[in-house]
């Protein structure tokens, strides 16, 4: 079984949206037709997007972080988002996990969404279907493509390398050994929908130094210079630094 | 949630529909075992026929939620896992058989089909009638449950959603039954208007448990939860789009606590207080214009009680759409 997915290191997002910007060039472009933008130079620009970058600030000044936070269609394993679509057209695909929806067959119901705890999936106000990140699926098997190009174009866009992509269920895999050793977490656990996309939490590296190892402890009285050199045959501590 | 009103008059008129019939087969039930005088096959032919009017109405009222309703027939295909797919089948199947209930009452093709033991004969129109009682019913089930499967939805997704939908449909239907018979049968108010005060009050009851329930109820998902970071204190300042997106219109109602509230009071009154007032007097002091008020007061507040039942629901990715700066 293959579960394709993304994992995204909040530690080194910047909140640039290239992966939006990207993400939006590259499937408004398809066969599938554009995603469809409304009044996108008036006072309320709106439109169709896979993929947002949201910031969040966390804790209080001075000692604020602050995250930025890429969020889209997370191709949960356990979707609740499918089997409430009364025309079939959401479906999760076997053979990779992907998580789609047939745009032929969509009726523009928005059940769909009403079951989706994350706020993935947005109607094309214009086309009337419910549109959502295909995880690049016209990309990512494009034979045509060099190798080092059939990757989510969001990934490809990546300036500072915050997101991977690859198959989650493979243990080898570049993603699961990103999530195994760096505390990769899944969004809303509480809902058992399993997402495929993990988060990689913001990690600092702290160096604690305790007090008495600021003194070394062969020299206890603290004497700068030389030591005297020992005799022949006394032992030493240390048969470098004690002459 | 931001209520839709293609949603709300949907699931309010076919309730409606759905609670006439119920209403009328009831009545002919009683009179098959002799327990009310049996009416005119008018009767039950034009009220099935004003059942199926408001059906209807209902169902013309759905199309106005899709975005591309050319599609409509697709939407019977996933009936084995989605509610809605259901739905969509057993409003037709009700119709149908509410349309053929009512018709061969007023063209008078009411065949005895067979006989019990007892040597009661039970006509076509009783086999009919049974059927669609049974697919009434199971539309309750599919409406209510199209909801309350959501589990995230916290305030939908408990057993009373189903029971409110099924008891808040019968009482308005059971009180149009009742102004219908106090204009071409009027010995049949009292009957009628009995059960529309039993099933208004039990109404009263379900909806008033779901309000008390949804009051208490404690958010499962936190800001914490949605995007996995560990403090008490995180402030959104950035949602990705500066002039809203689908999931701020599809979610968010944008309205105050205080018109909730007013919202709360109104469907309370008009729903629940002021039919249950109209239909006792109506007991003792039978008057079909004190009967259209209440019927039309009872369905503007379940109108205000189905807009009140979106918008209490709240979503929860609502929380990646708190705020931007
Ligand atoms: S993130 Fe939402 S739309 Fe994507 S698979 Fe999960 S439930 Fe479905
Ligand atoms: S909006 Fe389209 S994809 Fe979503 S549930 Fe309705 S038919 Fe299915």
């Amino acid at each position: 079984m293959t579960q394709l997915a993304l994992v995204i290191d909040l530690n080194v997002c910047v909140g640039c949206h290239a992966c939006v910007t990207s993400c939006k060039e590259w499937n408004t472009s398809g066969a599938a037709g554009p995603l469809c933008d409304e009044n996108p130079y008036g006072a309320d620009p709106t439109g169709t997007f896979f993929n947002r970058v949201q910031t969040f600030e966390v804790g209080q000044y001075p000692s604020t972080d602050t995250v930025h936070f890429p969020k889209s269609c997370l191709h949960c394993e356990d979707p609740p988002c499918v089997p409430v679509c009364p025309t079939g057209a959401s479906y999760k695909r076997k053979q990779d996990g992907i998580v789609l929806v047939d745009y032929d067959k969509c009726i523009g119901c928005k059940y769909c969404t009403w079951a989706c705890p994350y706020g993935a999936r947005e109607i094309d106000e214009q086309q009337k279907v419910m549109k959502k990140c295909t995880l690049c699926v016209d990309r990512i098997y494009d034979t045509s493509l060099a190798e080092i190009d059939r990757k989510p174009s969001c990934v490809k866009a990546c300036p500072t390398s915050a997101r991977l992509f690859g198959d989650i269920h493979d243990p080898e895999s570049e993603v699961s050994k990103a999530i195994r050793e760096n505390g990769g977490y899944a969004l809303m656990p509480e809902w058992g929908t399993h997402p495929a996309n993990h988060y990689l939490p913001r990690r600092k590296t702290h160096l604690k130094i305790h007090k008495d190892e600021l003194e070394r402890a062969d020299n206890p009285l603290k004497v700068d210079g030389q030591l005297p050199k020992p005799g022949k045959n006394e032992p030493t501590l240390d048969d470098v630094t004690s002459w | 949630m931001n209520p839709a009103f293609s949603v709300i008059f949907l699931t309010t008129l076919i309730g409606i529909g759905q609670g006439l019939f119920l209403a009328l087969f009831t009545q002919q039930s009683y009179a098959l075992f002799d327990l009310l005088p049996h009416q005119d096959a008018r009767f039950y032919g034009w009220g099935s026929l004003l059942a199926l009017l408001f059906t209807t109405a209902g169902l013309v009222a759905s199309f106005f939620h899709l975005g591309r309703p050319e599609r409509a027939w697709r939407s019977a295909a996933q009936w084995r896992t989605s509610w809605l797919s259901r739905e969509v089948i057993v409003l037709p199947a009700f119709m149908g058989i509410l349309f053929l209930y009512g018709a061969s009452h007023l063209i008078g093709l009411d065949p005895v089909l067979l006989t019990l033991p007892s040597g009661l004969g039970i006509n076509a129109t009783v086999i009919l009638g049974g059927i669609a009682t049974i697919l009434a019913f199971a539309l309750f089930v599919s409406t209510g449950m199209i909801y309350a499967c959501l589990r995230f939805l916290q305030e939908w997704h408990s057993p009373l959603t189903v029971i409110n939908f099924t008891l808040l449909g019968g009482a308005s239907g059971f009180t149009l039954a009742t102004l219908y018979a106090t204009m071409v049968a009027p010995t049949q108010t009292g009957f009628l208007g009995g059960w529309a005060i039993i099933i208004t009050l039990l109404g009263l009851l379900g909806r008033s448990s779901s309000l008390w329930r949804n009051a208490r109820l404690r958010p499962k998902s936190t800001l914490q939860t949605a995007i996995g970071i560990k403090h008490p204190r995180i402030v959104q300042t950035a949602q990705g789009a500066m002039g809203g997106s689908f999931s701020t219109r599809e979610f968010f109602h944008g309205k105050s606590e205080a018109f909730l509230g007013r919202m709360k009071a109104s469907f309370l009154l008009l729903a629940f207080a002021l039919p249950l007032l109209l239909l006792a007097s109506n007991l003792s002091y039978p008057s079909a214009l004190l009967l259209c008020v209440a019927f039309v007061s009872q369905f503007a507040g379940l109108l205000a009680e189905r807009w009140y039942f979106f918008a209490e629901a709240k979503h929860p990715q609502n929380l990646y759409y708190q705020g931007m700066s």
